[in-house]
């Protein structure tokens, strides 16, 4: 486990009574049709038609350089949204998240055009993750010969609704992966591709770790956790019901989850 | 690590959920040299900085400029994957703008005479010159309703300045004007307007026409974020404004009649005078007495004050974007 000198203790990231809550349009009620639309306008009421889901409840939490810290939890637990309020591209409903630098998350996916060839797709990428041109210029080789699109063909010059769903996400992760964090945030990143793909990732985001101050790792997969992470955090209907190193985290997890 | 910090917890400060659940185990705490300060506190001592804070506006415009070329090359491949599925592909950028000015000629050049005290040779171009300025501002406030509210995943997956998207919008519009460009100019010649001196104005008039869009795009796209339902409400808006700003007829000679001071007001509409510049550029039969007076102070006026106070109101949401 982790054990830190009080010296070397530097916070990254610190999370402070940290709500999240998210806002849907037309989910208010079950009734999806136009009368039931039109009385939801006719009455008066704040904010009509929107219905608020409380997706993270008073987290707090300091994370430390040099940490790899899983995140787990049953499905819609709150995890991948805590991320992106790290990240700060989720507002705060209150609370606040302090960070060292811009912590980002591993995925460019959004992104991307399927419409569009796979090398257009990696300069996209790496420009929209903030990358310049020179850099991409650089890793653009690296990126391809890493995503292995290549190994079969010249798959690289085809619009990307062309590949298959492994080969797509292939090449998803290793755009992603090119770029060097402070703070970096996995969010379920490790069960793409092929087994031989899976093995390359799992070295990539190593390093990654080894360059990152922090990492923060999603995943349902505690095999993955337990191969990467020294601390857990276990988020369970929004709220952190225990903070602590793997191994004691896990074991309660699996008690919980009947594993 | 926070095991062994643990069991001598601070009691000034609560560090995570130890009372929030039955059965909670609390085993997390700062260690000691930190104990008792508070998250505040804690950020303060090491330079950590609030998440997802909006920038000061210098600082705002520094970050966009970094970004100058993600937002090139995402307008560029939007337009690009427009026609990407099309046999024809790219040809329809061209084909497009084409297919709608013939639509417009043959209603309102053949069916209805709206070429009211315009002689043919003038009338057809005045009327593809109209279609074509006018739709660069339309598509560019239809794509900036949706700007943020179309693009969320973006938005919630990746950190950039949010005024990229609605700017990239624009941007694709006006290269796709550009294209549009290629068949004006073919008509106008066609129709006996050669090029000139007077042809360099289009330069001047785009970049005008470009910051009114671009502040149009920016204001929408904040509207549009918190009002999605704007993009159905926004094509009838902007239809009344085509009808109301002459793309198929001309305002002096439709309104001819009518009091000087209706006429002067219904001239100074932003797109009417977009419009009237760019046939005044291009069109040998469009005189400037077709122009209100001070027009350039005008185009420049809409240009300056609708960016500046698009990019500023847009701004002032910026660490709210993403938000449901």
């Amino acid at each position: 486990m982790a054990e830190h000198n009080t010296e070397d203790a530097v916070p990254t990231v610190i999370a402070d009574e940290l709500h999240i809550v998210y806002r849907v349009h037309g989910a208010k009620t079950g009734k999806g049709s136009a009368t039931a639309a039109l009385s939801r306008i006719v009455k008066r009421g704040e904010e009509r038609g929107v219905r608020k889901v409380h997706a993270v409840k008073g987290v707090s939490f300091v994370a430390y350089r040099g940490e790899a810290i899983g995140l787990i939890g049953s499905n819609g637990s709150g995890k991948s949204t805590l991320l992106r309020a790290i990240a700060g591209l989720l507002p705060a409903e209150s609370g606040k998240v302090y960070t060292n630098g811009q912590p980002s998350l591993l995925g460019v996916n959004a992104a991307l055009m399927n419409d569009l060839t796979g090398e257009r797709n990696v300069i996209l990428g790496g420009l929209a993750m903030g990358m310049s041109r020179e850099e991409i210029r650089e890793r653009y080789q690296s990126i391809v010969d890493f995503s292995g699109i290549n190994e079969k063909g010249d798959f690289i010059t085809l619009p990307m609704r062309t590949y298959s769903s492994g080969m797509a996400a292939r090449l998803r992760f290793s755009i992603a992966a090119a770029k060097d964090h402070d703070v970096l945030m996995i969010d379920e990143a490790l069960a793409t591709g092929d087994r031989k793909f899976q093995k390359r990732s799992e070295e990539r985001i190593r390093e990654l770790r080894k360059e990152a101050g922090t990492v923060f790792l999603v995943s349902h997969n505690n095999k993955s956790i337990r191969d990467t992470c020294d601390r857990v955090l276990w988020l369970e209907r929004g709220e952190l019901r225990m903070d602590g190193p793997t191994e004691e985290v896990l074991k309660e997890y699996e008690k919980f989850t009947g594993k | 690590m926070p095991a062994q910090a643990a069991h001598h917890e601070d009691e000034g400060f609560q560090p995570v959920s130890e009372t929030t659940h039955d059965g909670t185990v609390a085993l997390s705490a700062f260690p000691p040299p930190d104990e008792g300060l508070t998250a505040a506190q804690l950020a303060d001592k090491y330079g950590l900085t609030v998440s997802g804070a909006r920038p000061s506006l210098v600082e705002y415009v520094r970050q966009l400029w970094d970004r100058r070329h993600f937002i090139l090359a995402f307008s560029q491949a939007k337009l690009t994957a427009q026609y990407s599925q099309a046999k024809l592909g790219q040809l329809w950028q061209v084909a497009t703008p084409l297919l709608n000015a013939a639509v417009y000629y043959f209603i309102f050049g053949v069916i209805l005479h709206a070429s009211r005290g315009l002689p043919q040779e003038v009338y057809i171009p005045f009327l593809v010159t109209g279609v074509f300025v006018f739709t660069f501002t339309q598509s560019s406030i239809m794509t900036g309703v949706r700007a943020i509210s179309g693009n969320l995943g973006l938005v919630r997956a990746l950190h950039f300045p949010r005024a990229s998207l609605p700017i990239s919008f624009a941007l694709q519009q006006l290269q796709q004007l550009l294209f549009s460009m290629i068949v004006l100019f073919v008509i106008v010649i066609a129709f006996g307007s050669y090029p000139g001196l007077s042809w360099l104005l289009i330069l001047p008039i785009l970049v005008l026409q470009f910051l009114f869009n671009t502040g149009l795009a920016l204001i929408v796209a904040r509207m549009g974020s918190k009002t999605p339902d704007l993009a159905q409400l926004m094509p009838f808006i902007l239809r009344t404004w085509m009808y109301m700003s002459g793309v198929m007829f001309s305002i002096n000679h439709m309104l001819a009649g009518r009091s000087e001071a209706f006429i002067r007001v219904m001239q100074l509409n932003p797109a009417a005078i977009y419009m009237d510049l760019m046939r005044f550029a291009l069109i040998d039969g469009y005189g400037a007495s077709n122009l209100p007076p001070h027009v350039w102070a005008v185009a420049l006026f809409w240009s300056v004050v609708v960016f500046a106070g698009g990019f500023v109101y847009f701004w002032k949401a910026e660490e709210r974007y993403g938000r449901g």
